[in-house]
């Protein structure tokens, strides 16, 4: 039996799940914007833009998630800052979470900053002193890729640590494997892609555009699903964990549903906004079987044989 | 910094009284559980079930029945391990939990902000939430007690002395002495955490046992969090690095085939 099995739950629930998910689907379309700023066309800015408003809005969602999760909501600065001796800075590069509360602050700054520079470019800003911010960093100048690729640089970051932090506790499935970031890193990536070809539609992106970001959503279920099964074979006699409802979620949701199915849609060529929606709705249950087939693991009932 | 001190517990000698978890909840005022109606466990005489928030302290009752004539009880008062190296303690985000000048692990609950990641740290589950204060709460070492000479509440009240209190030189003197006075009786008798070489760097509450750890509850081998954390970042690191390959590999080659296209029709 895993030592995991003797840890007690840290009841993250359905806040966690949900910031897990939007975090993921921020950081990705965050990194996709990025590389589409920086390499691709003139017609891909409206898809670039769309990545950046998603970022900014999935960082602000992700912050406030994360608060009201807090037992005591109004600390929330205590992990910012010293509280017995403010301003010293609060900072432990080996805890993912703490290293993650600085990420989303600084992935909040830069992803905000391109989102305006974003909403200046197509001339949206009314707002005096926005129209100043968003101009310095206005869509497609030099600085406005640096501050963009620096947001996708830790898009990437926001995506995956929440799979590192997981690993880094003493919880069965979460502790037993090395690989959740990773495959969450790839979960982002392809949920990510996903929101920009949902949002993408609607906000007048090219269909060239579109198709790049397609290609670029199969290659990443590719990698989910190759991630996903070493995943699986990585937590060995663990795997009993998975003899449960969140089994089947995991199996039919996430494999099925949200990998192979889409797959299968991109493949055909079919209308990407079907394909789009089931990867989306694939990266929530990801995360939604995680928590919960962990959480749901009774210490003292594994402990006693029962 | 005073002499590391700690709890040595022989679990052979602990009779089930709960005087040690009565003593802890009023010295440090723990609230009752469901406004004091307790709901029976139903299938053990142990009715509190688990350490969490409100329990730092919790007999856990073994009963190990093959029938009516055939059996036994193993009782152990279980508390917070108070590691060398504490899991609890490094991940905390916010400094909240600290190493005392005792050498125990205390959360200060005026900065603790409840993000639980203390709870999925501990190998052991000694952590919860506290409803009352919403944050994460766990045994002390009575810390109070100790600033002013005093013994811990638990150890003072056990009847039994199957909870031990005072200087961690001493107790494993003492608990070497009672292992090897078992052994000769025929005792199939162990130390659990006491050695300062094994899992944790030793455990500041250790244990005599006489079954297998996990019949305690205790995993065999608790390890530190961090453990995976090189490993995890390393694979995360690696599929970021093949997504941001393909990405570009995948731009090129539309951009390559545009500029073919536009070149054909020219």
């Amino acid at each position: 039996m895993s030592d995991t099995f003797f840890s007690g739950a840290p009841h993250w629930t359905w806040f966690i799940i949900l910031y897990f998910f939007v975090g993921g689907i921020a950081g990705g379309a965050c990194f996709l914007a990025a590389v589409l700023d920086w390499f691709g066309g003139p017609e891909d800015r409206p898809v670039v833009r769309t990545g950046y408003n998603v970022a900014a809005v999935g960082a602000i969602l992700s912050g406030a998630l994360l608060t009201i999760d807090l037992g005591q909501p109004l600390r929330f600065w205590h992990m910012l800052f010293q509280s017995a001796n403010f301003p010293a800075i609060m900072f432990k590069g080996w805890s993912p979470i703490s290293f993650g509360a600085w990420a989303i602050l600084v992935f909040g700054f830069f992803s905000v900053l391109s989102a305006l520079g974003g909403m200046a470019e197509e001339g949206r800003l009314q707002n005096p002193a926005l129209r100043a911010v968003g101009g310095a960093v206005r869509g497609g100048s030099g600085l406005a890729k640096v501050v963009g690729g620096v947001a996708g640089l830790l898009g990437v970051f926001i995506a995956g640590y929440t799979g590192v932090l997981l690993s880094v506790t003493n919880r069965p499935i979460w502790a037993d494997s090395p690989w959740l970031g990773a495959l969450f890193v790839a979960s982002g990536a392809s949920t990510g892609a996903a929101a920009l070809i949902l949002l993408g539609l609607r906000r007048g992106a090219s269909e060239q555009s579109l198709a790049r970001v397609s290609a670029f959503d199969t290659k990443a279920l590719v990698v989910e699903l190759l991630v996903l099964a070493i995943f699986i074979g990585s937590l060995g006699s663990v795997n009993r964990v998975w003899l449960s409802f969140w089994g089947l979620v995991l199996l039919v949701g996430v494999v099925w549903l949200g990998i192979l199915a889409p797959l299968r849609l991109h493949l055909q060529r079919r209308p990407v906004a079907s394909a789009a929606k089931l990867v989306l709705l694939g990266g929530f249950l990801l995360r939604l079987a995680t928590i919960f087939a962990s959480e749901g693991v009774d210490r003292y009932r594994v402990a006693a044989g029962m | 910094m005073a002499e590391a001190m700690g709890f040595f517990t022989d679990t052979t000698v602990c009779i089930g009284c709960k005087a040690c978890e009565v003593a802890c909840k009023e010295w440090n005022q723990l609230p009752a559980e469901n406004g004091g109606i307790r709901e029976l466990s139903g299938d053990s005489y142990d009715n509190t079930r688990r350490l969490d928030g409100i329990h730092w302290r919790h007999v856990r009752f073994i009963e190990q029945f093959k029938g009516p004539y055939d059996g036994r009880w193993l009782m152990m008062s279980d508390v917070c391990k108070h590691c060398v190296q504490a899991g609890c303690l490094e991940v905390c985000p916010t400094g909240a939990i600290i190493r005392t000048e005792f050498d125990t692990v205390v959360i200060q609950s005026d900065v603790c902000n409840g993000c639980r990641a203390c709870i999925a740290a501990c190998p052991f589950g000694v952590i919860d939430i506290n409803p009352v204060s919403g944050t994460a709460q766990k045994c002390t070492l009575c810390y109070d007690r100790l600033k002013v000479g005093l013994e811990p509440a638990c150890s003072k009240a056990c009847p039994t002395d199957s909870i031990q209190f005072g200087t961690i030189t001493e107790l494993r003197t003492r608990a070497e002495k009672r292992a090897d006075q078992l052994k000769a009786q025929g005792v199939k008798a162990a130390l659990y955490g006491a050695d300062s070489d094994g899992p944790l760097g030793g455990l500041n509450s250790f244990y005599l046992l006489v079954d297998e750890p996990e019949v305690y509850g205790l995993p065999r081998k608790p390890q530190l969090p961090t453990r995976n954390l090189a490993k995890s970042a390393g694979f995360s690191v690696l599929s970021a690095g093949v997504l941001g390959v393909l990405a570009l590999v995948g731009l090129r080659k539309r951009r390559m085939d545009q500029v073919g296209g536009s070149g054909g029709s020219n």
